[in-house]
């Protein structure tokens, strides 16, 4: 199928108008270009952490996803699609299963990166023909914007608050994407909520490579970072040009970077719009952005040598 | 035609799985329950069955994956002991909640702490509320029967919940007993195929695990109680089946030499076994003692347990386990209730044995019935007590 | 299961599903979220250069689309959080007041 939006909107959306997530928010976007990646003729199971996501798509009476969907807890995404999708393989042998199905999970970054990284790393690690989708937004949103080990360095937010005395999260965010890499899966990868075509492609890889699959995608929350609704989407942008979220994949263990920006620009630019980050503008708190440029730049050169450029 | 063997309980259990043949069994390793999924895994790998087994990385993931395997259509099994039963204390409710026909061996072992490997009941009886059945065994036999049944029992339509059967650890699950093993045609014709009317992978997709506003919940957990109260009569039809190909009577609780009980113990478990000895004596002293020992506790056959303790004039209910509530043990305080209002002014005592391990002696036990025949002189006694512990 | 009595808040628990199972999917599009809305976009079929910006990234799947072309907005749905007028480069989409 040709990658035009055109051709792409005869597809019908696999995730329904008529979810609560917010006004404005990233998570549906990911959830939408995800799904659109699977072919029309395969079935397919959801699974999903607890979180605005799954608040939102399943509140009883109602459920926005059309394909079937489990939810059970917070930190066993990873485990309870491990039971499907061997449930699946059971059933499929036996005859009692016809159509093809795959298997797709979503964590946002607090189901992921902290409470279900074990279930995750082991989903992983037994080579599951699964896809988990992280969407990252950065903190624990759907309880009220609680920091995460996704949260980046310096971001005020209700359990790292800009005070006084401690100027928000003292913490760098962890690198989930080379952590699940180094599971040595066939295929993992950084993409963004605001650019459909990287997204839609590295969904489809994902999906259709056999074995265990991993997307790691920046997704906004206007709320959560204090950011224009309408140009949320610009902001995510900039966290790419600023090299702080790079477009890059892992594919049988070879790094492979899929954009690099003509003119890196500075930190500052991806820290401004948001208000999350504020307070790292008030004189005395230089050495915040300072650190930050630092990190952003050292993890830029790393990602630069692991692909040979 | 049955087979006469020596088995362990894992082994015996183990071999059930065997012959059901589950779709699906996710397990994680934790004494005195590991064996069942050793030897399983062995039949997996053997080609001796034709299940999927998921080498879980945790007890929490182990109940999660049976969550989704069971949604998805599959029929599955797993099994634990203490601490790995707490870990999965999050996933046992959900289980329960979204009715899934999930079989548990649950082998009986302390809750650390300190950690301790032993027999008691503190794990499953930590678990009493998760809306699980809990089924008790004495002996290796029983557990395999248990086993069985089991999936008949949480499969079934008006039921639809999971299912732990328990048996003590090391004393029941290492201890290598004379039992009958069926043929594995009979037991797979007994279970019977797994059927459900909406699964994940089924002709109509399905959402599980909404969120549930505070207009709808009490309804779902309303539903969710019916299935326990529809689970006794299910219990006894299962059981009676059972018993036509079996020869083996199975019910709510064993009665022994209870028909004409002055005095009585409740117990559950092996310890059973070490009492009826006990009892055999005292009844060749002319003592008319009794006993009682617990097969099904959730649900707990409260009518059924006033009735058969309807005449006896003193009962001690012996707890595997301590409540922590000062008050006494959670077997008698489900007793008690059981009996409150019926029969006049009964002695109705609680003793907390054998925690951690603690070897449950005949003469402790007679200590138990000495103690409930001063008690009826007496007119007065001690509801909360303790047995086998250095004081 | 599926007559829908158990959308009820009246639904008595006898006639609930078990473990709040739905089996009828998709069908949150029965709730109508467009009285979120403060402020809302307008579409101008004239400027509409049919690009599909709009659609791609509305979160709410309230773009309508029919044979290759934008036909209009969905209002039953919309949450006027105006992505579909940020995007748009042919000026095609105003956000108005509700």
């Amino acid at each position: 199928m040709a990658v035009n939006l055109k051709e792409l909107s005869k597809k019908a959306d696999r995730i329904t108008a008529g979810h609560r997530m917010c006004a404005g928010c990233g998570a549906p976007i990911v959830a939408k270009w995800v799904l659109k990646a699977l072919k029309t003729e395969d079935k397919a199971v959801i699974a999903n952490a607890t979180g605005c996501m799954e608040v939102s798509t399943c509140l009883y009476p109602y459920v926005a996803w059309k394909d079937s969907y489990i939810h059970s807890a917070f930190e066993n995404a990873g485990a309870t699609i491990s039971g499907v999708e061997t449930a699946y393989n059971s059933l499929k042998k036996q005859g009692k299963v016809k159509d093809n199905y795959k298997f797709i999970t979503f964590g946002g970054d607090g189901g992921t990166y902290d409470i279900g990284l074990q279930s995750l790393s082991a989903t992983m690690e037994r080579g599951h023909d699964v896809v988990y989708v992280c969407y990252d937004n950065g903190a624990y949103m759907n309880t009220g914007i609680q920091r995460s080990s996704a949260t980046p360095f310096g971001a005020s937010t209700t359990t790292s608050p800009q005070g006084k005395a401690v100027p928000g999260k003292q913490q760098y965010r962890k690198d989930l994407t080379s952590v699940i890499a180094a599971h040595h899966i066939p295929y993992a990868a950084q993409t963004v909520a605001s650019k459909w075509k990287d997204l839609y492609e590295k969904s489809e890889k994902a999906i259709y490579t056999k074995g265990p699959a991993f997307i790691n995608v920046l997704t906004p929350c206007a709320r959560g970072w204090r950011c224009d609704t309408q140009k949320e989407l610009q902001v995510v942008d900039l966290a790419v040009e600023t090299c702080f979220w790079p477009l890059y994949e892992i594919i049988d263990g070879k790094y492979i970077l899929n954009y690099k920006p003509k003119k890196k620009l500075p930190i500052t630019e991806w820290l401004k719009p948001q208000g999350r980050f504020k307070h790292l503008f008030k004189p005395g708190n230089e050495y915040m952005i300072d650190a930050i440029q630092k990190e952003v730049d050292k993890n830029w050169e790393e990602l630069l040598k692991k692909c040979n450029l | 035609m049955a087979k006469r063997v020596s088995l362990s309980g894992n082994e015996a259990v183990a071999t059930a799985m065997r012959q059901i043949e589950p779709d699906v069994v996710a397990a994680y390793p934790i004494t005195p329950s590991t064996e069942v999924p050793q030897y399983f895994s062995q039949f997996v790998n053997n080609g001796q069955v034709k299940t999927e087994f998921i080498p879980v990385e945790s007890e929490h993931s182990a109940m999660s994956a049976c969550i989704g395997a069971s949604a998805a259509g599959a029929r599955v099994m797993t099994a634990t002991s203490s601490n790995g039963l707490a870990y999965m204390w999050e996933p046992l409710y959900i289980a329960a909640s979204l009715r899934r026909p999930i079989v548990m061996a649950a082998v009986n072992r302390a809750l650390s702490g300190p950690i301790n490997i032993h027999n008691d009941h503190s794990d499953s009886m930590g678990a009493r509320d998760s809306g699980w059945l809990q089924i008790y065994s004495e002996n290796v036999q029983e557990a395999y029967d248990n086993f069985i049944q089991a999936v008949r029992i949480s499969e079934n339509a008006d039921v639809r919940l999971p299912v732990m059967v328990c048996y003590d650890g090391f004393i029941t699950s290492h201890g290598i007993e004379n039992m009958v093993l069926l043929e594995e045609e009979e037991v797979k014709k007994f279970v019977g195929e797994h059927k459900d009317d909406y699964f994940l992978l089924g002709d109509t997709p399905i959402a599980l695990g909404t969120f549930d506003g505070n207009q709808y919940y009490f309804e779902h957990k309303r539903l969710q109680a019916q299935g326990m109260i529809n689970a006794k009569k299910v219990i006894l039809e299962i059981a009676a089946e059972y018993e036509k190909i079996t020869g083996r009577k199975y019910n709510f609780f064993e009665k022994y030499k209870m028909d004409d009980a002055e005095i009585a113990i409740v117990v559950i478990g092996s310890s059973a076994g070490t009492s009826k000895v006990v009892v055999d004596e005292l009844r060749e002293k002319g003592i008319k003692a009794g006993l009682i020992k617990i097969r099904v506790f959730r649900p707990f056959p409260a009518p059924e347990i006033a009735e058969a303790l309807k005449n006896v004039k003193a009962l001690a209910v012996l707890d595997k386990t301590d409540s922590f509530a000062t008050t006494g043990g959670p077997l008698f305080k489900e007793v008690r209730s059981a009996v409150y209002g019926i029969g006049d002014n009964k002695v109705v005592k609680s003793y907390i044995y054998g925690l951690g391990g603690r070897d449950v002696t005949v003469d402790s036990i007679k200590e138990v019935y000495a103690g409930l025949q001063e008690d009826l002189t007496a007119g007065k006694y001690e509801i909360y007590n303790y047995l086998g512990v250095r004081e | 299961m599926s007559d829908k009595n158990y959308y009820s808040t009246e639904c008595k628990w006898q006639d609930t599903t078990p473990g709040g199972i739905i089996i009828d999917t998709g069908n949150a599009c029965e709730f109508k979220t467009g009285d979120w809305r403060t402020t809302k976009p307008i579409w101008n079929s004239e400027k509409c250069k049919n690009c599909f910006l709009c659609w791609a990234f509305c979160p709410d799947m309230s773009i309508i689309v029919e044979n290759e072309k934008i036909k209009g907005i969905d209002y039953d749905h919309c949450k006027g959080c105006g992505l579909c007028a940020a995007q748009c480069k042919f000026d095609a989409i105003q956000l108005v007041e509700e």
